[in-house]
């Protein structure tokens, strides 16, 4: 008898077969997955090296099958920044949160961007600090309730939400910036070829490269997961507009 | 190699270069910020790496990357940015990652000033940062000793896979002396670095972490750096004695340029009769402690005398380690004083009289009644 089967879904490589310890319908696992296929696709695991933040995805390096780096809260694109230098070879890429990229590690993403430090960032906005337990973000949205905002987000007393693509854009060095979700199979597969993009561009050594992922945080939402998906299309979206924000060849 | 006239932070960051380290990351502070500039023309001639961060906090973390790929790397800061980079630090320390770094040492608290200063001492030997973890501190004295502990420092660091920690104050940094570099530098043997972060090419991956969520893992880890410790106190002790013999009536404790001036005011006091030695401490951690009983409770020692440019910080441990066995005095100054010999001369004649019970006025220099 001739075997006829093929196989048209399986696991990357550049994953590991751990189970995630993330929640029902956080959609860090599709993320996850997405770098482990861009890895496999350019042909770079064995040459990669990742740098975990703090927050949910801290044990993202048991999902990886690359080796990594665990950062203090807010600094993997320092640690990422000095490891690159030093071996400017190997691809690095840092995977943050919006509460240790936006917030504590601030100061670190944006001199990082601005010296076109040839690393790739994956910047995972759900709008909350998930680990802690669902705290008020700087990506918290307007009115948006949290455990530290009970009564909403006040722009008032906070500011509004940051919007760090756009921030980011408005450096004049060379970047890659493109914002993108995972909330249904179409954004996914367009962030696929962004995240793709953004390696792409590190191992060409152009420049820096950044994508921001909206992302679902059901269980401190307060939401089903496709309660969630619904959410974020109808109030993150809006907020974050999905787009490319900036490539190397159009930057003046 | 003959020797050449050197500002101690230029000698510092040329000491690294001949190490072999090869990567070096700053941010401008007063009194180091001779190294940065000195380092911006010599990284380049060697093909090293120099980056001038964001701030301390950005640099330590750079360190921390860098450190993780297996190469030496360096840093040097003050007083109020070597407080910034004490998150890495800690970091570092837990994820057993080998780096250098210098305090050039300014007074404190708070922005305090840009003058000499002992008053990190605290900070650099009994944690600095959080959780339980030591660092390999070496205070030099001259400017040749700053190049020669430089160069130990990166073998220490490789040795025990620790951070190691020079600190000097801000007159090592500024003064210049004579110094002479060894010609073909030769090391011991090193461990290889299976650790380093090099690719999972033909290996499993690799992590470099100091996250332990399982409280039996976190507690071996931090038994595994403290057998470290211990093996440092049993190997890498270093200190020098100083006119130490039987018939020194005063032991004075102190490190770093303080020492040197100290010697100034021992020889002083060794032409009208009064014999004082000096125990000086090189490595502050691990702290020469039972050498420095040994020679502090000898009969013939009335007192020994800490004296620091600090409101007694080391001699929290010099009382610790002598634990009443010879009476034990302080005299320091801070905020960027440094006591003169004469201040030094004053102080022993005083003890003299206080634990001889007769007064030693005529043996007190007239310099120190001018002082």
């Amino acid at each position: 008898m001739v075997d006829n089967s093929k196989t048209i879904f399986a696991r990357p490589e550049s994953m590991t077969e751990n189970v995630t310890h993330y929640c029902p319908g956080c959609t860090h696992g599709i993320i996850h997955r997405l770098v482990a296929e861009a890895l496999d696709d350019l042909g770079v695991r064995e040459r990669t090296v990742g740098v975990a933040p703090v927050g949910c995805s801290v044990l993202a390096y048991n999902y990886f099958n690359c080796d990594f780096l665990e950062a203090p809260h807010g600094r993997a694109p320092a640690l990422a920044t000095g490891f690159k230098r030093l071996r400017p070879d190997m691809i690095v890429f840092t995977y943050q949160g919006d509460g240790d990229l936006a917030s504590i590690g601030g100061n670190e993403i944006l001199h990082t961007a601005n010296r076109g430090e040839k690393i790739t960032t994956i910047f995972v906005n759900n709008a909350i600090y998930g680990m802690t337990g669902g705290q008020m973000a700087p990506t918290t949205l307007p009115g948006q309730v949290t455990t530290t905002c009970p009564s909403g987000r006040n722009l008032t007393d906070t500011g509004y939400p940051l919007r760090v693509s756009e921030l980011l854009s408005t450096l004049a060095t060379p970047a890659y910036i493109e914002r993108v979700s995972v909330h249904t199979p179409m954004h996914i597969i367009r962030a696929k070829k962004a995240i793709r993009r953004a390696f792409e561009y590190q191992i060409e050594g152009r420049c820096f490269s950044l994508v921001e992922v909206l992302s679902t945080c059901p269980t401190n939402w307060g939401m089903t997961p496709s309660e969630s998906t619904k959410w974020l299309n109808d109030n993150m979206v809006p907020f974050f507009p999905l787009r490319l924000f900036k490539e190397p060849e159009t930057t003046a | 190699m003959a020797k050449i006239l050197m500002k101690g932070n230029e000698a510092i960051a040329e000491a690294a270069i001949k190490a072999g380290c090869r990567a070096y990351f700053c941010y401008p502070i007063t009194p180091q910020t001779e190294v940065a500039e000195y380092l911006a023309k010599r990284m380049p001639e060697v093909d090293g790496v120099f980056l001038q961060g964001e701030s301390e906090i950005g640099v330590g973390n750079m360190l921390f990357g860098a450190a993780a790929t297996g190469q030496r790397a360096f840093s040097t800061s003050s007083s109020p940015g070597i407080s910034l980079m004490q998150e890495s630090i800690s970091y570092m320390a837990g994820a057993q990652l080998p780096v250098v770094l210098v305090n050039i040492m300014r007074g404190g608290p708070g922005l305090g000033g840009i003058l000499p200063a002992q008053s990190d001492y605290f900070q650099s030997v009994k944690g600095g940062g959080h959780g339980d973890y030591k660092l390999l501190v070496l205070a030099p004295s001259t400017i040749q000793e700053s190049v020669d502990l430089m160069m130990l420092a990166f073998h220490l660091a490789d040795k025990y896979r620790n951070p190691v920690l020079i600190i000097g104050d801000g007159m090592i940094g500024q003064m210049m002396e004579p110094v002479e570099f060894p010609e073909n530098y030769k090391e011991p043997p090193l461990p290889d670095k299976p650790w380093a972060l090099t690719g999972a090419s033909g290996r499993k991956p690799q992590i470099v972490k100091s996250l332990f969520l399982d409280p039996l893992m976190l507690e071996k880890n931090s038994q595994i750096l403290n057998e470290k410790y211990e093996q440092m106190k049993k190997d890498e002790i270093r200190f020098e004695l100083y006119k130490v013999n039987p018939k020194n009536e005063i032991l004075i404790t102190s490190y770093g340029t303080m020492a040197r001036i100290c010697q100034t005011a021992i020889d002083d006091l060794e032409e009208r009769g009064i014999s004082v030695g000096l125990f000086r401490p090189v490595t502050l951690f691990p702290f020469p402690e039972q050498q420095l009983f040994k020679e502090a409770t000898r009969k013939n020692i009335r007192a020994v005398l800490t004296i620091e440019m600090s409101m007694a910080q080391m001699h929290e441990d010099v009382q610790r380690v002598i634990m009443g066995k010879t009476p034990t005095e302080f005299f320091g100054r801070t905020g960027g004083v440094v006591p003169s010999p004469e201040e030094v001369i004053d102080q022993i004649v005083g003890l003299l009289d206080k634990y001889s019970g007769k007064k030693n006025t005529k043996r007190s220099s007239s310099k120190s009644k001018k002082a």
